[in-house]
């Protein structure tokens, strides 16, 4: 059962929270990203989210097996969205729940920053102006023309 | 030798297409995406991407093989 998850519909954390809970838990951390109506100075009104789906579900349950073996935790899940989302919308959802908080915070911390380097999905804000584009980890945009002299 | 393509992001707008199959006589996928560079007009050179050969990510200088699928990967901006 892989506990990296892709959707099309909406994230239900209530359900993947459940998923957590354990007798050995002390500590439950979650971590939600949600649609920002800014990015760089510039007004988004929506964006899309694309995935090679076979290759992030395998990286996706690849981090999660490298955070339970580098942190004491009990349970790890993450859940990304795929598709068209609005302001305000839960695109990626991060919990652990581990004996004592420590572990649990830093599992967390990795596990969104690994998905953030090495899953295979990409982000298009769709801007008020019109204009869209494809954006790099940092969030800076991927110019159609780098790299070419 | 005959390959199946993946696009995605930036790649796909520039192709105009998810996939396509080439049939190309380079054999690695360094080699194959000189190539398609130049036939699509990516800006992004090879340095910038990753590449996953049949769903794994792969070395590009991994000889490929016919029928292979093949996956330019741009940079990631999940989360």
């Amino acid at each position: 059962m892989n506990f990296f998850t892709l959707g099309e519909t909406t994230i239900d954390a209530a359900s993947l929270m459940r998923e957590l809970s354990g007798t050995t838990a002390g500590a439950c951390v979650t971590f939600e990203g949600w649609v920002r109506d800014r990015n760089e100075g510039r007004a988004v009104l929506r964006l899309d989210y694309q995935a090679y789906a076979p290759l992030a579900l395998s990286e996706g349950a690849r981090i999660l097996a490298e955070a339970t073996q580098r942190f004491t935790i009990v349970e790890a899940r993450c859940a990304h969205r795929l598709g068209s989302l609005a302001i305000g919308d839960l695109a990626v959802w991060v919990g652990v729940s581990a004996g004592h908080r420590d572990a649990a915070f830093a599992a967390c911390r990795y596990i969104i920053d690994e998905v953030k380097q090495r899953v295979p999905i990409w982000k298009n804000e769709h801007y008020i102006d019109g204009e869209s584009g494809w954006l790099h980890p940092d969030n800076t945009p991927v110019s159609d023309r780098e790299g070419l002299s | 030798m005959r390959y199946r393509i993946l696009y995605f992001a930036s790649l796909r707008d520039a192709a105009g297409r998810d996939q396509e199959q080439v049939d190309s006589a380079q054999a690695d996928a360094r080699l194959l995406y000189g190539e398609l560079r130049v036939r699509h007009g990516f800006g992004l050179p090879a340095e910038r991407l990753r590449v996953a050969i049949n769903g794994e990510f792969a070395a590009w200088d991994r000889t490929l093989v016919d029928g292979d699928e093949v996956a330019f990967l741009p940079p990631v901006s999940g989360g």
